[in-house]
């Protein structure tokens, strides 16, 4: 058996369940390991041991009153620092908001609670989930527990690399361009975007509102599924939140949906700009596929090669607009320097936000400027349309899409620091599924030379996450690249 | 040289809804500042938007009040400009794709004198549309402090045509525009209360010229008065500026209300760019046909409609329907009187004369007159008191009588006219008797009123009614007069 920290939720759940474990145990387990490696990995911002005991502790007094609340029961959860725990510091790892604790759950955090999970701790991210490395965060830098020297992928950061080091059993991260799914593949972990609307973005510190969804990152697909079960649902605190019409016990059809399926490869995705290792490896995934029966299908998305520009247009004009809250006049950081509304607004946000939100925020200015909008913005959108119909096109076909979900290894820190066109075509493959709001999912599908964890995405139809799951839980039972820890 | 004059303007009405319009924090006006905030309404990170249906169906009435066209959908837009009193530093509104669409205002321009009616005209709108409040600013010695309260209020926002001419002409407009609005019951609109603030944009050019001139926009109108002379004092400053072969630069003024003045606040170069987009976090709104239908044949009537229909069936005249009309309790109260007792003049001079001046009586000292909603009667009151009259129950001296007892203890008039012994009186021989005592004490009036003087007769008709304390009946009174005069030979 793994160590405990290392073990998954529907395992440890068993345990407690049956009494063999506390959640109180588990805790401290998690809480010893992160003690042990945290100064290598550096993937929190904040944690507080004796909150987190002190939820154990009541998940154990609720389980031994014979109330339990739900599948998560007494299991520590990391949370990425842009999503909003009452009492917690809220920072979106950036010095604007440097002093400012959440008054609020955000409706996932309130939904986890209620299924009983331990929150534990504040996650590393890219400033604001700016950023495929984790490297633009104002306060850490988290390394990638595979290669201490080498990012471990984003903006989610924190998030992966915490549950690939053992340092939590499952974590909640964000994915507004492929920042659950990329740092995911990075780090050798599972990683779900869902559905856009699925999950409500109430508490969730808008970055791309449109683009913008919470998900689960865990070491399995069964455990992604138990977790997505808990995050989901329509919320009356959220517009854009959408209610399944009917839905699936996710956990429970990854056993009765066992294909074969029809499953498409984009042919523009294994074209050029990928490193052989993985596109290697992803072949190989696509071969298994098909020797277990599956059909796959050769399929075109012709408008994905426009998803990078369309995506710096959309994400970064709704950045522009989301961000402007931060101005030092209600709370977060205020200069010093103030001295009129004017100044408190240039000084306070010149000092508090980092040189790539600055970046995206004087990008999205502009292409929302009278006399560029219909030039970019509008026309971005119109783009995403068709890039949205290519899916629905290839959904025809096909029901699910398989590809790489970055197109290289995590790479070393500092590497693409200089060059953010490069560290934009981080998420390549990614981008194109939040700009038509479709669910997918990074699973491990092996490792490089080097020994530098490989994701497989899966991508599915909109709230077809049931299928989703399956497809990839077949992939992941058939292999043991999930059971593959990282030496630290 | 001569100019003609145009003015556009922009009203902004705080919808009166319960809670606010993208969450469920309460206002009203008066709170301790920042007491009717929270999550949503300070912008905190992470906190989303949510319609309160409220505000679209309030906003739909005033719109079908005023005559417009209610879209299929609507959406909202981010209006991104940074000031302290706007919690994101965006503010949602309609650009795009606004509630209401066109529309149209019957104003009154005033009459050649107060009791006369002036000329009706139309005035167009070009659309109607809402938006969230800011905060409110207060500057004080050293410090600028805001209060939220107001944040996140439902305003609509009317937009007119340039379809004005004059400050009267405005003035006519907000007056005809806030009775519409009460009649809706939309908002209060009280200025002095920010429930309603006005914007003008005024332009000359050379009388008679197709060609629209510059305009400038004036803001902060936070009263009728200062509406009129912010555009007066905005119509002789480009008159001027124009009679000296100046251009008129195009601006945002601000009105200075105690000054009487107003000054550039921003040019046109430094004008913000909003940089509209559609909100992302809302849906756009869908507007059921049969519920748009459903509250247009639910409309109260207008008012200019409802004093053309007293004037032509009810044959009142111009002095009592611009009393009841533009307050719609005031000419409710006078419909229910009306439905207990059909005397439509009687019953609308006692409200327009005897009840108003009672309501403007009972107010403490220095406070403006009570409002309907205050008074101690009920329109049956009135309209048995009519009826009272008009049965030949009691004189209409002793109906005065009558009012200001009922008035004072609420007891109804027929209550008191027993009470008191009120009722005329029937007892002839009594008034015959004192008729004689009058011809008697009267020779002077008795030999005009036989001359012919028909008048002199009043002057032995006062110190009967005085005797019978007014129950005489006047007819009753009037008749043995003549008929004792006359077998006196």
């Amino acid at each position: 058996m793994p160590e405990l920290y290392h073990q998954t939720i529907a395992e440890l759940s068993a345990a407690l369940e049956a009494g063999s474990l506390s959640s109180v145990a588990l805790t401290e387990a998690v809480i010893a390991r992160t003690a042990a490696v945290e100064a290598k990995v550096q993937a929190f911002i904040h944690y507080d041991a004796e909150d987190a005991l002190t939820q154990a502790r009541a998940s154990d007094e609720r389980r031994a009153a014979g109330k339990a609340l739900g599948p998560l029961e007494g299991i520590p959860l990391g949370i990425k620092d842009i999503l909003a725990v009452e009492g917690q510091p809220l920072r979106c790892a950036s010095k604007i908001l440097d002093n400012f604790v959440s008054p609020y759950d955000a409706t996932v955090i309130a939904k986890l609670r209620a299924a009983g999970a331990v929150l534990w701790g504040r996650l590393n991210m890219d400033e604001f989930a700016m950023g495929s490395s984790t490297e633009n965060s104002a306060y850490v830098t988290t390394a990638n527990p595979w290669d201490l020297e080498r990012i471990p992928g984003g903006s989610s950061g924190g998030s992966a690399a915490a549950l690939a080091a053992g340092e939590a059993i499952a974590t909640i991260g964000t994915d507004t361009g492929g920042s659950i799914r990329q740092p995911a593949a990075l780090c050798g972990v599972v990683g779900m975007k869902p559905t856009y609307g699925l999950v409500s973005r109430y508490g969730l510190v808008a970055f791309a509102s449109s683009l913008d969804q919470a998900g689960p990152m865990s070491r399995t697909v069964e455990d992604a599924a138990i977790l997505l079960q808990a995050m989901l649902g329509k919320d009356p605190l959220d517009s854009t939140s959408i209610a399944m019409p009917e839905v699936p016990d996710f956990r429970a059809e990854l056993k009765t949906r066992k294909g074969p399926w029809k499953l498409g490869v984009p042919r523009e995705f294994l074209a050029e700009g990928i490193d052989p290792e993985v596109k290697a490896n992803i072949e190989a995934a696509i071969d298994w596929y098909r020797q277990q029966g599956s059909e796959i299908v050769d399929i075109s998305l012709p408008h994905t090669h426009l998803s990078v520009p369309v995506y710096y247009i959309i994400a970064t004009a709704e950045a522009s607009s989301n961000l402007a809250r931060f101005d030092g006049v209600r709370y977060g950081h205020r200069s010093a320097e103030a001295n009129d509304a004017l100044s408190l607004f240039t000084k306070s946000r010149g000092e508090g936000f980092g040189d790539e939100v600055k970046r995206r925020i004087i990008l999205g200015t502009y292409v929302l400027s009278s006399g560029y909008y219909d030039a970019y913005y509008l026309r971005a959108q119109k783009v995403r349309t068709l890039i949205r119909r290519d899916f629905e096109t290839a959904f025809e076909q096909v029901d699910a899409i398989l590809s790489p979900t970055s197109p290289t290894p995590a790479f070393k820190r500092g590497e693409r620091s200089d060059d953010p066109l490069a560290m934009y075509l981080s998420d390549i493959y990614t981008i194109a599924v939040n700009l038509a709001g479709l669910p997918a999912l990074s699973l491990p599908s092996g490792l490089t030379s080097e020994g530098l964890p490989i994701g497989l995405q899966v991508i599915g139809k909109a709230f077809g996450e049931a299928d989703l799951f399956a497809v990839a839980h077949a992939f992941e039972q058939a292999h043991d690249y999930h059971r593959q820890v990282a030496a630290i | 040289m001569e100019y003609d004059v145009v003015i556009g303007l922009e009203i902004h009405v705080q919808l009166k809804t319960r809670t606010k319009m993208f969450t469920a924090a309460p206002y009203h006006y008066g709170a301790e500042p920042n007491t009717l905030t929270d999550a949503v309404v300070l912008g905190l990170p992470g906190t989303l938007p949510v319609l309160n249906h409220a505000a679209i169906e309030a906003c739909a009435k005033l719109g079908l009040m005023l005559g417009c066209e209610i879209a299929e959908v609507c959406k909202w837009d981010r209006k991104n400009y940074f000031y302290p009193d706007s919690p994101k530093n965006y503010q949602l509104t309609q650009n795009e794709e606004p509630l209401c669409l066109g529309g149209r205002v019957e104003i009154e321009l005033p009459g050649p004198s107060r009791n006369v009616q002036g000329e009706h005209r139309t005035v167009r709108l070009n659309r109607i549309h809402l938006e969230e409040d800011p905060g409110k600013l207060s500057h004080e010695a050293f410090d600028t402090v805001i209060d939220f309260n107001r944040a996140g209020v439902p305003l609509a926002e009317i937009v007119t045509e340039p379809d004005l001419h004059s400050s009267e002409e405005a003035v006519a407009f907000l007056n005809a525009l806030i009775q519409l609005i009460h009649y809706a019951g939309v908002s209060d609109c009280d200025m002095e209360k920010g429930q309603l603030r006005c914007d003008a944009n005024v332009s000359l050019k050379p009388a008679g010229s197709e060609q629209l001139g510059t305009r400038t926009e004036m803001k902060n109108l936070n009263s009728i008065s200062n509406v009129r002379a912010a555009i007066e004092y905005e119509i002789a400053r480009q008159a001027d500026l124009l009679d000296a072969g100046e251009s008129i630069t195009q601006e945002t003024r601000r009105w200075n209300a105690e000054k009487g003045t107003s000054s550039s606040l921003r040019s046109k170069e430094e004008a913000h760019d909003y940089r509209y987009f559609p909100d992302p976090d809302l849906m756009p709104v869908r507007l059921v046909r049969a519920r748009v239908a459903e509250m247009e044949a639910g409309l109260p009537e207008r008012p200019f409609d409802k004093q053309r229909r007293f004037q032509e069936e009810l044959g009142l005249p111009y002095t009592i329907t611009s009393v009841l009309c533009p307050d719609p309790e005031l000419s409710a109260f006078f419909e229910a009187a009306l439905a207990v007792h059909h005397a439509p003049k009687a019953i609308a001079n006692y409200i327009a004369n005897d009840l108003l001046r009672e309501l403007s009586a009972s107010a403490a000292h220095g406070e403006s007159a009570l409002s309907i909603t205050d008074c101690p009667l009920t329109p049956a009151h009135i309209a048995e008191l009519a009826k009272l009259i008009e049965a030949g129950v009691i004189t209409k001296q002793i109906g005065k009588e009558v009012f200001a007892a009922m008035y004072a203890s609420g007891e109804l008039p027929a209550a008191i006219v027993e009470k008191e012994g009120l009722e005329q009186s029937d007892n002839s021989d009594e008034v015959e008797t004192l008729c004689r005592e009058a011809i008697a004490g009267n020779a002077k009036a008795v030999a005009q009123f036989k001359e012919g003087n028909d008048k002199a007769l009043n002057a032995l008709k006062g110190p009967v009614m005085k005797a019978t304390k007014g129950q005489a009946n006047p007819a009753t009174l009037d008749a043995i007069l003549r008929k004792l005069i006359e077998s006196e030979g």
